[in-house]
């Protein structure tokens, strides 16, 4: 029962859904508004899940001394400091939760990211050796679409910026719309799965 | 030194120990990663507190007295069940009460990614790149239809579809490193610029 339960709550509510999506009826839209009421009362909840989960898995480590802990401590300590610097001022503009957003959150978050283009870049010449067709085909791809982006590929020649757009806009549009196409089929397959109560992972291990 | 001045020593610092990184995995990095991570989580706590707790759970309880999201709320508190093993099974009814919503998502998925797309995929081959258009979208369906083998002439026709997908690989691919140097350009201009003052 403790699975039952919850797969024929999917199932019941799912169809309910599936019907509402078909059938325009006052009724059907405000049980769609009554369920979108109770999923926004549910979801702080999610949040106090990952951060009871973060606490967890950063006590563990700093109890049982594993090798490098301290960053765990670093890890609590800046949640629990910014967290309280929140609901101490405010998180309005000015205030010093907005200050450890824009001067330690923002750079980091956008240096982390920008770390990847020296990823990305020993990435990409690791895998496009032109050792194929079709790998020579992405790289010269890639090339254009790049050059075609910045300033230096219209001062190498004006057929570098158009091509680019070709590429974007003609047999790009083609590859995103074919495998647009088989992402779709593979939503609805997954979606009508969980809906008939075949596909029962989300419900994790256990009884 | 200006309040300014140690707001971008602090960034810079933190900017530098990111990017030392490259070097090799070092304290630096260790720290401003551990940092990250707090940082990050604890910024969405007082968010999530002000923008969704107050105006969905405590406003409509305790102030317009809606008893009824008493309801959600209880059961939203069941997820903390997920770390228990005896009860973890309590934490199932939040997770299907979201999952519901599947159900319009069959239906709008169909819509909105196959029909949708196979009716903007119809249009009139009027031009060479209609024509390109269309010859990409149907040897790259028939590249992922796999209850056939790619062989002879129908594996030279998905061969077409790779080659498709190579070029739209190579688009996406394009794109996203602009975009990773979009960003690294915009941190060596704060360090050069707004650190150290050395470009205007």
């Amino acid at each position: 029962m403790k699975r039952q339960i919850p797969l024929l709550i999917v199932i019941i509510l799912g169809f309910i859904f599936a019907i509402h999506t078909f059938v325009p009826h006052k009724a059907s839209a405000d049980f769609y508004d009554w369920y979108q009421t109770w999923i926004k009362a549910l979801s702080p909840f999610m949040v106090l899940l990952g951060i009871m989960s973060l606490f967890m898995v950063n006590t563990a480590k700093i109890q049982r001394k594993i090798p490098g802990w301290q960053y765990s401590v670093i890890t609590l300590l800046s949640l629990i400091v910014t967290g309280a610097v929140g609901f101490i001022w405010g998180t309005q503009e000015g205030t010093p939760f907005m200050w450890l957003f824009k001067n330690v959150q923002m750079p980091m978050g956008a240096t982390m990211f920008s770390l990847l283009a020296f990823y990305i870049a020993s990435a990409a010449y690791k895998a496009f050796r032109a050792r194929s067709i079709e790998a020579t085909v992405l790289l010269v791809a890639a090339i254009i679409v790049m050059l075609g982006q910045v300033p230096i590929g219209m001062a190498i020649s004006k057929w570098i910026p158009e091509t680019s757009s070709w590429i974007l806009n003609v047999p790009n549009l083609a590859a995103k719309r074919g495998i647009g196409l088989g992402v779709g089929l593979g939503m609805t397959a997954t979606s009508l799965k969980i809906l008939l109560g075949i596909e029962r992972t989300y419900l994790g291990g256990g009884d | 030194m200006s309040f300014e001045a140690i707001s971008n020593f602090v960034a810079a610092f933190f900017t530098l120990s990111i990017f030392s990184f490259l070097y090799k995995d070092n304290p630096f990095y260790k720290f401003a990663e551990a940092m990250f991570v707090g940082v990050t989580m604890g910024y969405a706590i007082p968010l999530v507190y002000y923008n969704t707790f107050i105006p969905f759970v405590y406003r409509p309880i305790f102030i317009e007295h809606n008893f009824i999201i008493l309801i959600p709320a209880l059961m939203g508190s069941l997820y903390i069940f997920r770390f228990s093993k005896n009860l973890s099974w309590l934490s199932r009814y939040p997770i299907v009460f979201g999952m519901a919503i599947i159900g319009m998502g069959v239906p709008l998925s169909m819509h909105a990614y196959v029909l949708v797309q196979m009716r903007i995929a119809m249009m009139p081959i009027d031009n060479i790149n209609t024509f390109i258009i269309f010859v990409g979208t149907i040897t790259i369906l028939l590249y992922f239809f796999f209850s056939k083998a790619h062989k002879g002439v129908y594996g030279k026709i998905t061969n077409i579809g790779i080659w498709y997908m190579m070029v739209g690989f190579g688009a996406s691919f394009g794109y996203t490193v602009m975009a990773r140097i979009s960003l690294l350009i915009g941190r060596i201009q704060f360090l050069m610029g707004d650190w150290l003052h050395l470009m205007k």
